[in-house]
């Protein structure tokens, strides 16, 4: 029997592989001929970018060489592109005319990368990656020392390509056009940390950013400038945005095509004689662009191609990354969902975050990061839809642990552990270490465990582990231990150790934070979120980046929310005083947006109330055109100071009470603080301006100034207590703004002045206060980080800031949703 | 059939781009039945509710959204934004309407009952 004749167009990965399938299953059936465009034999593309990072060498990558095609009797057509399928004919026709009959024909043609169609898109210098000529390219760009390069697209293979210019020496950018980088593959924790890995190998990354031109000069490639203006310098511009199905020969053809060649489950085209398989091909609507399908697609190809019956149901994705020493998984629906139910594990000493996602008791997806190891058995959990229900609790610590400890009750599994078993991770505790130790020393608690073996003292998630073996040990002797309360269900740490951390750490995001602290949860809740950003904004005021979603809608619209949904607005007026003119101003906007109620409030301030959202900018624009800002209102931060008249007026007053109140006002405006401050300044001890049930308050006497705190006048009713008496105004403003400052630092969110007292005691307050030094270095502390906070967030909002906040998302609709 | 069984869709509005919604965050949408929240958790998810919590009908597109749940702005009721019912404390506690919603191609779909003849 005469063999018959197969064509193969396209040597890469999918092609020879094919190939080779077909060769496994039945060697002599046909005669095979693979046209390939590249002048070269068959390689691994997806280890270019180990050859970009110089990690690899090409011959390291090639999967068959010359004596493969030789040995199996492969005609190959290397350096000749197809320009033509005559289906009538059964010929492909080839650079040069060359035309090859077939009895079957199978396009492995790929895709090619997109090219984004932007100015200057053609200078030299502009590449993309794809190919082995592409690394060459980068590669030579790279030898300049000087030479940086920009890479559009944060994607797997941007990272990559960046990665390994990095390796090369070049300055490297990632301009991603998404806020989270490989953000189809990783959620915004495990995106964070590898925007942070990359940055210790030399990658910066833009996020958000949108690429406008490239800028050139005598038609090579200068720069990349963004949308916002900025332009990225750069001698080599990588464009991995990803690649197009290559259909045009297909399609020429008249064959079916859509996004891809459009192929059923043996891997048909249109046209029984001719298959497609690979990043070509289009299957059940979906085109695949890694190497896992491409094999599930060469296996189903060959087994049709052979015995007549090939079945590819689509296929499952992982991803992983291959730069060296990031370790990054994701597969499934690794995200979460509807229904669907999150564990995480973070290990801040080791960079790990782990997020599996269960869906009805089964793996319904995974990300990865820092340690990939168990990627490959969550993925056969979830391809094989295995209930996990009984492993449940194990699960995320990977298969070793799971299966080590399966059948096993948490207390006989400890009990069976071997002494050299490793408990803590972190120090390289092992349980022997600590038995023993708790025997030998007599220890009974968690601390003297941790105080002396040093288990468990770390990222503390083997304390389960810890507590299990101290009752096993000690037996009845084991009381559990009841530390301070957590922050929120989000983690195990209080308040007052996070912030510590914060500080120690230098944590300065909340995504750091959260990786850091070893959160549970993937983006926190609506307890922790509020306060991690106040705490990150109190550590760091020159460079924290406010999270406005992290905020209480009040302080992310700059206005209190009503009963119904309207805002009430509050000028700020220093001290209580006002003007004629402001007052006009009030009145006017309160007729010009028909707001329906003024009030006089308890702060001395007048309240706007009943103001619609979508308002709030344009009266804000007016109130500031009148010259008043915003009165805080809302804040977990400085309201108001409220004086009296004080010597200026009073025939009582015996300092300028109103002078001083609006000097500390126009100090300490736009704080932010654990929870809102109101001062009050009286003249006299007549006490008019009702300081000492304030937060802060003042009581000018005679012979100087006595400082109150901890007083409150809501849901609890307290005096103050007097702090100090000092004899000058001057004094008065530093020791109130250091004080201010110590509960900035020491207070937990939403924690007031006179709970913070009650906590820590005036006595510990009046100490940290008693050393002048010290007294100065918080006031200094405070003073630097006014320079931040005096800022109008009304007159920001007006130009123009987080304008999304103020209006609906589209235009009315004009129809109910169902 | 079902009798539980909502009635289709039948027409789908594009009410803008995935990209409008800040991450952990909503946008509100007006209509003729009243304010629609649509919300983009911190995975990137769209989901669309009702503006109006089953408590005291407060604004949840004010809400702070974490997780795949939103915090009530007035009484920090959680709801789940899948399916509208309120968690933890709250559970058991009425619901709010949850508004068919899709992503296309990075925009936002809302479903509508198609007009009547």
């Amino acid at each position: 029997m005469s063999r018959q004749k197969l064509v193969v167009i396209g040597n890469g990965m999918a092609g020879c592989r094919a190939v080779e399938e077909i060769l496994k299953r039945d060697p002599d059936r046909y005669e095979v001929a693979i046209f390939g465009a590249e002048p070269r034999v068959n390689y691994n593309r997806i280890m270019l970018s180990p050859v970009l990072a110089g990690e690899k060498a090409f011959a390291d990558i090639v999967i068959n060489d010359e004596a493969w095609y030789r040995d199996n009797g492969i005609t190959l057509h290397a350096g000749r592109a197809v320009t033509a399928l005559d289906r009538e004919r059964r010929v492909v026709v080839a650079e040069g005319g060359l035309e090859v009959g077939y009895d079957r024909l199978i396009l492995a043609v790929g895709s090619d990368p997109v090219r984004l169609p932007l100015p200057g898109a053609d200078l030299k210098g502009v590449v993309t990656f794809r190919d082995l000529d592409d690394v060459e390219a980068m590669v030579a760009a790279s030898a300049d020392p000087q030479a940086k390069a920009v890479v559009i697209g944060g994607g797997l293979l941007g990272i990559e390509a960046a990665y390994g210019l990095a390796r090369r020496g070049m300055q490297a950018t990632v301009v991603h056009l998404m806020d989270v980088l490989m953000e189809r593959q990783l959620d915004e924790s495990a995106g964070f940390l590898l925007t942070q890995a990359m940055r210790e190998r030399g990658v910066e990354t833009i996020l958000g950013a949108q690429s406008e031109e490239i800028e050139g000069l005598d038609g090579k490639v200068t720069g990349l400038r963004l949308k916002d203006g900025q332009v990225l310098p750069c001698d080599l511009l990588v464009m991995a945005v990803g690649i197009r199905p290559n259909g045009a020969l297909a399609k020429a053809a008249g064959l079916a095509v859509g996004r891809g060649v459009q192929v059923d489950d043996a891997m048909r085209t249109s046209d029984p004689a001719i298959y497609a398989v690979g990043e070509c091909a289009e299957h059940r609507g979906q085109c695949y662009g890694l190497v896992a399908p491409i094999w599930e697609m060469c296996r189903a190809l060959a087994d049709d191609l052979t015995a007549g019956e090939g079945a590819y149901q689509g296929s499952v994705l992982s991803t992983r990354l291959k730069v060296s020493g990031v370790d990054v998984f994701s597969a499934g629906r690794f995200s979460g969902g509807e229904g669907c139910e999150d564990i995480v594990f973070r290990d801040a000493g080791r960079g790990v975050y782990k997020r599996v996602v269960l869906e009805g008791g089964k793996v319904a997806g995974a990300v990865l990061f820092g340690d990939a190891a168990d990627g490959n058995w969550y993925f056969d959990l979830m391809r094989a839809g295995t209930d996990v229900a009984a492993i449940r609790d194990t699960l995320i610590f990977g298969q070793a642990i799971t299966e080590g400890l399966a059948g096993l009750d948490p207390s006989s599994a400890v009990a069976a552990m071997a002494d050299t078993a490793e408990v803590c991770g972190c120090n390289g505790v092992c349980k022997g270490a600590i038995t023993g130790a708790v025997t030998a020393q007599g220890l009974t608690t968690l601390d003297d465990v941790r105080a002396v073996t040093k288990a468990s003292a770390s990222c503390g998630s083997c304390t389960p582990l810890v507590e299990q073996l101290l009752k096993l040990t000690l037996g009845d002797g084991f009381q559990a231990q009841v530390g301070p309360k957590p922050m929120c269900k989000c983690t195990s740490h209080p308040h007052g150790l996070v912030r510590e951390r914060i500080l120690s750490l230098e944590l300065k995001s909340i995504p750091a934070a959260m990786q850091a602290l070893e959160w549970t949860t993937p983006d926190g809740c609506s307890s922790c979120r509020p306060a991690l950003n106040y705490y990150l904004l109190c550590a760091w005021p020159a460079e924290y980046r406010d999270d406005i979603q992290s905020r209480f809608v009040n302080e992310r619209v700059h206005a209190n929310i009503q009963k119904d949904g309207t805002y009430s607005v509050v000028p700020r007026m220093w001290g209580g005083m006002t003007t004629p003119d402001e007052l006009r101003a009030i009145a006017d906007v309160a007729d010009k947006f028909s707001i329906p109620a003024v009030k006089v409030t308890g702060g001395q301030r007048i309240d706007l109330l009943g103001v619609k959202k979508e308002d709030l900018p344009a009266v804000w624009s007016d109130l500031n055109a009148a010259g008043m800002v915003s009165g805080h209102a809302y804040a977990k931060g400085l309201r108001t100071v409220k004086t009296c008249v004080g010597s200026e007026w009073c025939r009582f007053g015996t300092q300028d009470s109103t002078g001083l109140g609006i000097r500390l006002e126009k100090f300490m405006w736009g704080s932010w603080t654990p929870a809102k401050v109101k001062l009050g300044v009286s003249g006299c001890p007549r006490n008019c301006a009702e300081a000492t049930c304030k937060d802060v308050g003042v009581v000018c006497v005679d012979s100087g100034y006595e400082i109150h705190v901890g007083g409150a006048a809501g849901l609890h009713i307290r005096g103050t207590e007097v702090l100090t008496r000092v004899a000058t105004e001057q004094e008065a403003v530093w020791v109130i703004c250091a004080l201010v400052q110590l509960y900035r630092e020491e207070g937990w969110y939403l924690e007031r002045i006179y709970k913070w007292m009650d906590r820590v005691g005036l006595d510990s307050i009046k100490a940290a206060l008693a050393d002048e030094d010290d007294r100065r270095a918080l006031y200094d502390r405070f003073a630097y980080s006014q320079r931040f906070a005096r800022i109008d967030p009304w007159a920001e909002r007006v130009a123009g800031r987080h304008h999304e906040q103020f209006n609906p998302m589209s235009r009315r609709l004009e129809f109910a949703p169902a | 059939m079902n009798a539980l069984v909502k009635p289709p869709v039948l027409a789908w509005v594009d009410v803008g781009a995935v990209t409008d919604i800040p991450r952990r965050g909503a946008r509100r949408l007006p209509s003729p039945a009243g304010d629609v929240a649509v919300f983009r958790t911190g995975d990137g998810e769209v989901y669309a509710l009702r503006d109006a919590c089953p408590h005291k009908g407060g604004p949840l597109s004010q809400g702070i959204v974490h997780g795949r749940a939103v915090a009530c702005p007035l009484h920090n009721w959680t709801i789940d934004l899948a399916t509208g019912h309120p968690t933890g404390a709250d559970a058991g506690k009425g619901c709010t309407p949850v508004v068919p919603v899709e992503v296309r191609d990075g925009r936002v779909l809302l479903g509508v009952p198609a007009a009547r003849d």
